[in-house]
């Protein structure tokens, strides 16, 4: 939220990337995939917001594009540097965001496949201080061992590969090493979906707790609602490109604004067999980003929809403090969300 | 309760590689009731999958079905056939499969043939079982196809499965898991590769074939909500062990293993308090080559009973009406 004495780490306005689909022997460009489509969001220090939505909805391209992993087609990105400079990731060169990059870390959702098993846990948790030339050989070392504890491991086993340690041990590991540089803004995508439940807990309970010691700011992706419920501050709700809404935890799972919001909740199974049943089903699936209907995205599986829906695309509005949406009815509308 | 059309009693399917032997499945006792969904649950490595395989006797080498009984009782056929008495590539056994038993993936793009339309292959199952013309087979196919509420099945029958999206492919799985009208159907893990969404109409679309078809399903899944949404009886499953089975509301609302109780406590509920923390099952689930003496779960367990629970495995007890749960916390050996 605005609250005050809140400090912006991230500013991102009308960011578009589009991907060319191109065909034929000449690679001749036929079309385009709007995988994100003007996204405006900010995030601020010490928060974590969270980009929910179903596959190919641009959560994780628009973490890339921050990331600057990806190059944006149009759009600003701007990051708050630690020295009080603004800089706008989107349009610096490869050289000037080196310096920009120990700021932003990742953590990755396969613990299986992003860690190198031909190395050992030392190397792979030391291996963002080699490579930005930090420290001498013994303070690296120390630096390890201090990680390893702050992620619940034993440093004596600094010295084993990966496949001696279990999916939650090495998600440990992958975390370890995005904090080795001191990041502000840490982009977690899906980074407890390969576990299992019983792990989940840990690794979400670890991550709150770092966040609270080292004032981290999350940008958390992910798909499962639950899970996103339990971790942040702030949600946007994304689909086929475009933040279809965006607000605190509590007002978007409370009082959602938006029918795919309210679809989206009431698509979750409720672990408790006593309320089987009363569940909204949605028409139809997701649609084409390189197709997308007219109007709102969303029209041709909304149960609300109107005449205006298939013509006209809405703005992002704020309707509430703090509670953006994106749906000409908005205001009319009273959709089920979940208590808590 | 009629009878039950498949009972499962001490099954023990053991996978013994050079470097040692895994318990995959460890005496798993299960019974199937048709019109009536069971769900088994677990984290990885609890064998979950490995039961299904074995009741489809398609358990792959080096494992193998050590011990135990599958008990299929089909219709008419009071003695009924113990699966695991007959040989797995056998004539019997390929007609059970599909015929009586069918199976849908949890990934349904790697279980169709890539080079075989979606229909070819629905047609190839309908002729191999039920002996029909092409012609015939080819309006099954359709048929199948409008069932499971595919959209315009007279053209998406000439499609691959690649044409199809995640949602649409996982309906094709179940109409050619359907298409022999199967007394049983498998389901393992079927929606985890699915949108929320898509998962939804996925499993409206189950419950509603089983109101029409009246199979029995067997639903395997690690997904706690999944199981309270769609299932009627529930066995929760540790390191190859059925260590709590009861009735789906007596599993969620009186847990009595502590294994159940502790996986319902770490689940994240989408009705849970804002950024809380949750309460954690401390440690990781062992190594199966590590499997831990006496009850598997003892290392991670709060109630654990030095010099008991670490010696002995514990027998499954009668805790309620239909519910077992296998720990010395009850029945004649508690404390």
């Amino acid at each position: 939220m605005n609250a005050p004495g809140a400090v912006r780490l991230l500013d991102v306005q009308g960011l578009r990337k589009h991907f060319p689909i191109r065909k034929g022997f000449l690679r001749r460009q036929v079309g385009v995939v709007r995988a994100v489509d003007d996204v405006s969001f900010h995030v601020e220090r010490g928060e974590t917001l969270s980009l929910v939505g179903e596959s190919g909805c641009g959560k994780t391209t628009t973490s890339r594009c921050i990331l600057r992993a990806l190059t944006p087609t149009e759009g600003r990105i701007l990051f708050h540097a630690a020295s009080g400079q603004v800089l706008d990731v989107a349009a610096l060169s490869k050289r000037e965001l080196q310096p920009l990059r120990r700021q932003m870390q990742m953590i990755f959702q396969d613990p299986f496949s992003s860690l190198n098993p031909r190395r050992t846990l030392l190397d792979i948790v030391a291996e963002p201080l080699v490579a930005n030339g930090v420290g001498s050989k013994q303070e690296r070392l120390d630096r390890v061992v201090e990680l390893l504890r702050l992620v619940g491991l034993r440093p004596e086993y600094m010295r084993r590969y990966p496949h001696a340690f279990s999916g939650g041990q090495r998600q440990r590991v992958g975390i370890a090493r995005a904090l080795a540089l001191n990041p502000s803004l840490v982009v977690a995508d899906e980074p407890v979906s390969a576990l299992d439940v019983s792990v989940q807990a840990q690794i979400l309970n670890l991550m709150q707790d770092l966040q609270d010691q080292l004032g981290l700011t999350y940008l958390f992706v992910a798909h499962d609602l639950s899970v996103v419920r339990l971790v942040s501050d702030r949600v946007a709700v994304m689909y086929v490109g475009r933040i279809v809404e965006l607000a605190s935890t509590e007002a978007l799972f409370a009082t959602p604004k938006h029918p795919y919001t309210e679809a989206l909740l009431a698509a979750v199974p409720k672990p408790d067999p006593r309320l089987r049943g009363e569940r909204l089903l949605l028409e139809g699936e997701v649609a084409d980003p390189s197709n997308p209907p007219p109007g709102c995205h969303f029209h041709p599986r909304c149960p609300y929809a109107t005449e205006q829906c298939r013509t006209e695309t809405p703005a992002l509005q704020e309707i509430a403090p703090g509670h953006a949406v994106s749906c000409h009815r908005a205001q009319e509308l009273s959709l089920r969300g979940v208590a808590g | 309760m009629p009878r039950p059309i498949l009972e499962v009693r001490d099954l023990r399917t053991y996978f013994s590689p050079e470097e040692g032997t895994v318990r995959a499945v460890d005496g798993a006792h299960l019974d199937v009731y048709p019109r009536r969904t069971l769900g088994i649950v677990g984290e990885s490595g609890c064998g979950k999958s490995v039961t299904a395989r074995s009741i489809l006797r398609i358990v792959e080498r080096p494992g193998r079905i050590v011990s135990g009984s599958i008990l299929l009782r089909r219709d008419g056929d009071e003695t009924g056939v113990d699966l695991t008495k007959l040989d797995p590539d056998g004539k019997e056994m390929r007609r059970i499969r599909g015929a009586d038993i069918a199976l849908i993936f949890q990934e349904p793009m790697t279980s169709f043939s890539p080079v075989h339309t979606i229909g070819n292959q629905i047609v190839e199952t309908v002729r191999l079982h039920q002996g029909v013309g092409k012609r015939e087979a080819r309006d099954r196919a359709v048929a199948a196809l409008r069932l499971v509420g595919v959209p315009s099945p007279e053209r998406r029958v000439d499609e691959y499965a690649f044409q199809l999206s995640g949602g649409l492919r996982q309906r094709a799985m179940i109409a050619l898991a359907l298409s022999c009208s199967p007394r049983i159907l498998i389901a393992d893990e079927p929606t985890t590769a699915l949108d929320v969404t898509t998962q939804a109409q996925i499993l409206a679309l189950l419950a509603d074939l089983q109101r029409r078809e009246g199979m029995a399903i067997i639903l395997i899944t690690h997904n706690l909500g999944v199981v309270a949404e769609m299932c009627d009886e529930v066995a929760v499953m540790y390191l190859g062990r059925v260590v709590e089975q009861g009735p789906v509301d007596a599993i969620f609302h009186d847990p009595q293993h502590p294994y159940t109780r502790a996986l319902l406590r770490s689940m994240p509920s989408i009705k849970a308090r804002v950024r809380s923390r949750l309460p954690v099952i401390e440690g990781s689930i062992p190594h199966p080559y590590n499997r831990p003496a006496g009850c598997p779960f003892h290392p991670r367990c709060p109630d654990f009973m030095p010099g008991r629970c670490d010696q002995i495995e514990p027998p499954s007890q009668s805790v309620g009406a239909g519910h077992d749960a296998a720990c010395f916390l009850y029945g004649e050996s508690a404390p």
